[in-house]
């Protein structure tokens, strides 16, 4: 590029073939950085064998709505004798009744996943949410930006946000008890649960009761545990004996990492805004070759001689003789 | 329930329309006494002025009620459908609108292109406009504003979070469209020194601000690279920050002719028809490329039976790859076409409008795929958007009023207006 230094600066056909240059160039490192695949850097620093898990036998839950009232009464939200039909800024979890084609009922508990390496602590702009050293993800309101982004991230669509509140909405969601955890004590749900429905544990041995369990019952379970790979694997697990997907669940969702689609692409900006700069230097640095050293370069406009005043308003002049 | 509706007109009027008419009243006359400025009370100014203002009063409103009772009270946006009309309009297409003053800045500066220098100017002072709106509309739609002025995601950032870099950098981005064109306000002032410490430091900031919208420009793409699953396969792809940046540009210098041909016609002034004219032969290629990368990928992914579908996503698609990219880079391959005035200025229009539907197809649309189209934008979401779009068109109008905005009518004009 510099190599075109002696052209005279008012030819506009050969500066502006530099920059389709510059710009294919600029193109072309894109497409460079994105073909050299770089294995997108794990943000969880969490053990996936040790963090705390849970595990929801969908067969054995009867639909009583104990854990959604225990949950209610543990982190202090509305309590209700109903049972709640979605989640919203009261409900961190409740119990989706599904009533499937041949006429049996089943109940579906949701909440947070609390994804290993989860979408939402990635989408954070101020780290509000943020994976806790064991692992379950958890909120600071005071950082929080209250953009909304890690709702549009999730894979699950769990955070909700307070939309009637003008100044200070949270977004609002299981945060796994974290605080009892901390305190020995088993999370409000599971410590409520009548059927052993749910079970808490640490994943690996979960997991491998899970396998246990399927293995035992091939003809009776469904041969997937949902969570051990969705969204790069779940601290909440689930097995079911009806087809996932008749239960609501989403079944399309990546087993790649959620923050790795972003990440791909964030993780080459220096590389490309790098090169970008070393580009433009250069071409600015030829550019002020090529001109030469103007002597009237660093006066202002209105003192150049011979040149008059050439950015003056015009309107200006005429309002100052009319006034 | 007569006597509620009364106090409500009563206090409308006493808190909105009494303070418009007094800051208007007060606008004017400063106006008229800074610039010379005299309007011409037709119908139709009267008219334009009325709806604007009308446009603002609801707009004002709406701002009370979203601080009181929250966004839910005037938006339409749920749980499930979180970002609306005021990231997809204001934030994802305001940025793009902006996007001609980096192309600009750095043809005259770092390529020394110095022809464009008469437009550069104009183009600077809508991207800064363009930019400082977006920072508005950012603040009334986040839900904890006073986070973002107190700086936390500066304390507590997230180099993961794109939405963090893309904040970042619309931050100082903006500042150095500030810094950018400060030079109007001290050739206006006549303050030498401070003339001269930007003069001094313009090429390095030009080169910032071309790595700063660079990144994200691209990044407002990578955004929503995390709603896999989520947003529609036509608009879903990895190459999806590369097409922002690139569309960027060229809808950003669709931009510059719009803006030139409005202010032309506002201002009365002459029209630089051969540098909208040379823009325009840049961009049919540019273009031209876009339109034939965003097939080849959709192709390339293994969706192109999805371009055939009978569905409102494949309309939009073509409608906005078609509309703002693949017609506008044909027309403007025809040196007759570019060099005819209002030919240039229509096709600039298309562009921008094609490129608006663009971000909006990214953010709004096409994640009704997953959702249902369960989100429009409400009145009020309108309004606010438009009160904001007239708000920076006023301030653009009475800044090139006062400060040397245009060059002088002698200079570098070749074509003049009607």
């Amino acid at each position: 590029m510099t190599a075109q230094n002696n052209q005279p600066r008012t030819d506009g056909s050969i500066t502006r073939r530099q920059f389709i240059k510059l710009s294919a160039a600029t193109v072309g490192s894109v497409v460079i950085a994105h073909q050299t695949k770089t294995r997108a850097l794990a943000a969880s620093k969490v053990s996936r064998d040790t963090a705390p898990a849970m595990l929801v036998d969908l067969s054995r839950c009867i639909g009583c709505g104990n854990c959604q009232r225990s949950c209610a009464e543990a982190n202090g939200l509305a309590p209700t004798t109903e049972q709640a039909q979605g989640l919203n800024g009261q409900n961190f979890t409740y119990i989706k009744k599904v009533e499937l084609e041949d006429g049996q009922v089943r109940f579906v508990k949701r909440q947070c996943m609390h994804c290993l390496d989860a979408a939402c602590v990635s989408a954070c702009p101020a780290s509000a949410l943020h994976q806790t050293p064991e692992g379950p993800i958890s909120y600071y309101p005071n950082r929080c930006l209250g953009c909304r982004y890690c709702m549009v991230s999730c894979p699950f669509d769990i955070p909700r946000f307070e939309w009637e509140n003008g100044l200070t909405p949270e977004i609002r969601k299981c945060m796994f008890c974290y605080e009892r955890q901390q305190e020995g004590e088993l999370p409000a749900c599971v410590a409520n649960c009548p059927t052993g429905a749910i079970r808490f544990g640490t994943r690996s041995e979960l997991l491998a009761y899970a396998h246990a369990r399927l293995a035992a019952n091939p003809d009776f379970y469904v041969d997937h545990i949902y969570g051990e790979h969705e969204a790069g694997g779940t601290a909440w697990l689930y097995i079911s004996d009806v087809p996932f997907e008749s239960l609501g669940f989403r079944t399309d969702v990546t087993t790649r990492p959620i923050p790795a689609y972003t990440w791909d692409i964030m993780s080459k900006l220096p590389t490309v805004v790098g090169s970008m700069a070393v580009v433009l230097t250069g071409a600015a640095i030829a550019t002020q070759r090529r001109k030469g050293h103007d002597p009237d370069h660093n006066v202002p406009p209105w003192e150049r001689e011979g040149e008059g005043e050439p950015i003056e308003v015009k309107n200006t002049q005429s309002d100052q003789g009319e006034g | 329930m007569f006597q509620d509706i009364l106090m409500l007109g009563a206090l409308f009027i006493l808190r909105i329309i009494v303070p418009l008419l007094l800051v208007i009243g007060i606008g004017y006359s400063l106006l008229r006494r800074l610039t010379g400025v005299k309007l011409d009370f037709s119908p139709k100014f009267v008219t334009g002025v009325g709806l604007v203002l009308s446009c603002w009063a609801i707009a004002a409103i709406a701002l009370i009620l979203r601080f009181t009772n929250g966004l839910g009270a005037i938006t339409n946006l749920t749980d499930e459908f979180p970002l609306g009309l005021w990231i997809g309009f204001d934030v994802m297409a305001g940025a793009m609108l902006g996007g001609g003053a980096f192309v600009l800045a750095g043809l005259v500066y770092v390529f020394g292109i110095e022809r464009y220098r008469p437009i550069l100017r104009s183009t600077i002072l809508t991207a800064f406009l363009g930019y400082a709106l977006l920072i508005v509309a950012l603040l009334i739609d986040v839900g904890r504003p006073q986070n973002i002025l107190m700086l936390r995601p500066v304390f507590f950032f997230n180099i993961h979070s794109v939405l963090w870099e893309v904040a970042m950098c619309v931050m100082f981005y903006t500042t150095v469209l500030a810094l950018e064109f400060l030079p109007a306000l001290f050739e206006r002032l006549r303050w030498k020194r401070a003339w001269q410490i930007v003069h001094k430091i313009t090429l390095p900031l030009v080169i910032i601000g071309i790595l700063l919208s660079t990144m994200h420009q691209s990044s407002l793409g990578s955004m929503w690279l995390i709603a896999n699953g989520k947003l529609n396969d036509l608009w879903y792809t990895p190459w999806l920050p590369v097409f922002f940046w690139i569309s960027a540009i060229g809808v950003g210098l669709g931009m510059v002719t719009v803006e030139s041909n409005l202010s032309s016609r506002a201002f009365k002034r002459g029209l630089e028809q051969d540098l909208l004219a040379s823009l325009a032969k840049f961009n049919s290629y540019w273009l031209g490329f876009y339109a034939i990368a965003r097939l080849a990928d959709v192709v390339w992914r293994g969706k192109a039976y999805m371009l055939t579908e009978p569905t409102l996503m494949t309309l939009l698609f073509w409608v906005e790859v078609g509309l703002g990219a693949i017609v506008p880079a044909i027309l403007m391959s025809q040196p007759k076409i570019r060099e005819h005035k209002n030919a240039l200025y229509a096709i600039g229009a298309v562009i921008v409008v094609g490129g608006i539907l663009n971000r909006l197809c990214v953010s709004m649309f096409g994640m009704w795929t997953y959702t249902g189209p369960v989100y429009l934008p409400s009145i009020m979401e309108v309004a606010l958007t438009a009160a904001l779009f007239t708000f920076g068109g006023a301030v653009f109008v009475l800044l090139s009023r006062l400060l040397p905005v245009f060059p002088k009518e002698e200079t570098a004009l070749t074509a003049s207006g009607d």
